[in-house]
């Protein structure tokens, strides 16, 4: 049977994990570390001892912010922002969620999005980002100012194309 | 020269500031601009923190859509930016995830135009001298710091952007355009942007330590090529660390006297009229 960390290896497809040599500089230079559950680093040697579970149901891979400065300083060029990607997908399609809900719901309303009109509506992405995640309040005040400042229309331009999409969204079985 | 144009989503509603003073900056150095046919979203974070192929094929879809112009393609939005080149580098390394990208999308990706964002074009295509010499109005008393962000820089070997760990082409811009573009240490650090909406407490504690660092690089306000650092630094910072923060555009357009130049200033969230008034730029 696959190791957890054989599989995670396949899907990034680059630099094999364990050449890592734990110099934590991705952990100095991430933004988020202080946030997380398991520092980037602490996730590496997670999959190295096979914590599959542990490793998908962390908050950590959800407040990863693809900024992409570990890949940038790693010494061995492990990519552990693609990494951090290919640890989400997982955890989407294994079934185990994520542990930071509404950064999932996010995901899924701007998705949802592009599904509807090709491009972005932002007032109709953040309306159906509310109602999904139930956090209603927050920004709100803000929406009446940027819509008189002509920064959001209910009436933005979509893509014509819609089938090309709707097949894309098809055939990579996106959620 | 001319170029294809993908606007993206962004540059259509919160971020239109850029659309306009792109397409204005553009006329007024002789760019012509052909926007990308029946473009679509490139999925952005959404797409790639969920689903590896369909980040590729959504991306691939609107390169192949370029591709039909010839011509290289600008991409002002550094999210739209970043997206176009991780496809690029994908399909071209990878012949495998190629066929299967071209199958899901419905046609041939040939990978023949350049990607390309503004700055790289008016700095190395159109060239600081060339700009200068077109200044009619210096932007004395203007004293920036240039937020480059992560997108257009990282990872490096796929954005190829020039010195990406202490950049400067942003700051040569704005140099020219006659303003005191002060030296600081942040210039490449996140904003994050990605998780503004989901996570925003964290995210406005990321954005005050950048302005902060600004404030202590006496600075009086934050130039900017990016959509999302854009609406996130104008929008986010807690009162006591705000400062203006403009597209590089929107002062390249004010340096060169267009005409409309200030239009974009209104609508600002965090209003940068005051400070231009008070300079006499505006």
């Amino acid at each position: 049977m696959e190791t957890f960390l054989e599989e995670v290896n396949k899907q990034v497809d680059g630099v094999p994990i364990q050449r890592c040599y734990h110099c934590r500089k991705c952990t100095a230079g991430c933004p988020v570390a202080s946030y997380m559950e398991y520092n980037p680093n602490k996730v590496v040697k997670m999959i190295q001892n096979g914590k599959r579970e542990e490793v998908l149901a962390s908050s950590t891979i959800w407040l990863c912010l693809s900024c992409e400065t570990c890949i940038t300083r790693c010494p061995n060029q492990v990519d552990i922002a693609r990494m951090m990607d290919v640890l989400r997908q997982m955890a989407i399609e294994s079934g185990v969620g994520a542990r930071e809900k509404n950064v999932l719901k996010f995901h899924k309303a701007f998705l949802a999005g592009i599904k509807r009109g090709g491009r972005i509506n932002e007032p109709m992405m953040m309306a159906e980002y509310k109602l999904t995640s139930g956090d209603l309040f927050s920004d709100v005040l803000m929406a009446p100012g940027m819509f008189l400042k002509g920064k959001l229309s209910l009436l933005s331009p979509r893509t014509k194309d819609m089938k090309s999409l709707k097949s894309i969204f098809e055939k990579t079985k996106s959620i | 020269m001319k170029v294809s144009y993908y606007p993206g989503c962004s540059l259509h509603a919160t971020g239109k500031e850029y659309d306009q003073s792109m397409k204005a900056v553009s006329r007024a150095l002789g760019i012509e601009l052909k926007e990308v046919e029946d473009w679509s979203c490139c999925g952005a974070s959404s797409a790639h923190s969920t689903n590896f192929d369909l980040s590729i094929a959504l991306s691939a879809r609107n390169l192949i859509a370029a591709e039909k112009s010839a011509m290289d393609v600008m991409v002002p939005c550094a999210a739209c930016f970043n997206r176009f080149k991780m496809a690029e580098h994908h399909l071209k390394a990878n012949k495998e995830l190629k066929s299967k990208i071209e199958g899901v999308v419905g046609a041939k990706y040939q990978g023949g135009i350049a990607i390309r964002n503004p700055i790289d074009i008016i700095y190395n295509e159109i060239g600081v001298d060339a700009l200068a010499a077109k200044v009619t109005k210096q932007l004395a008393g203007l004293k920036p710091v240039s937020y480059y962000g992560c997108l257009l820089l990282r990872p490096p070997e796929v954005c190829e952007f020039e010195n990406y760990e202490n950049p400067y082409m942003l700051d040569k811009i704005l140099g020219v355009l006659g303003a005191d573009v002060r030296n600081w240490s942040y210039k490449t650090d996140c904003c994050g942007g990605s998780l503004a909406i989901s996570k925003t407490k964290i995210v406005v504690g990321m954005v005050d330590k950048l302005m902060k660092a600004a404030l202590e690089a006496g600075a009086n306000c934050v130039v900017t090529a990016c959509p999302l650092c854009m609406a996130n630094l104008d929008m986010r910072p807690s009162k006591k660390y705000k400062l203006p923060v403009f597209y590089f555009t929107e002062l390249i357009s004010l340096a060169l006297g267009v005409e409309g130049a200030k239009d974009t200033f209104k609508s600002h969230i965090f209003d940068p009229q005051p400070l231009l008034n008070e300079l006499k730029l505006i």
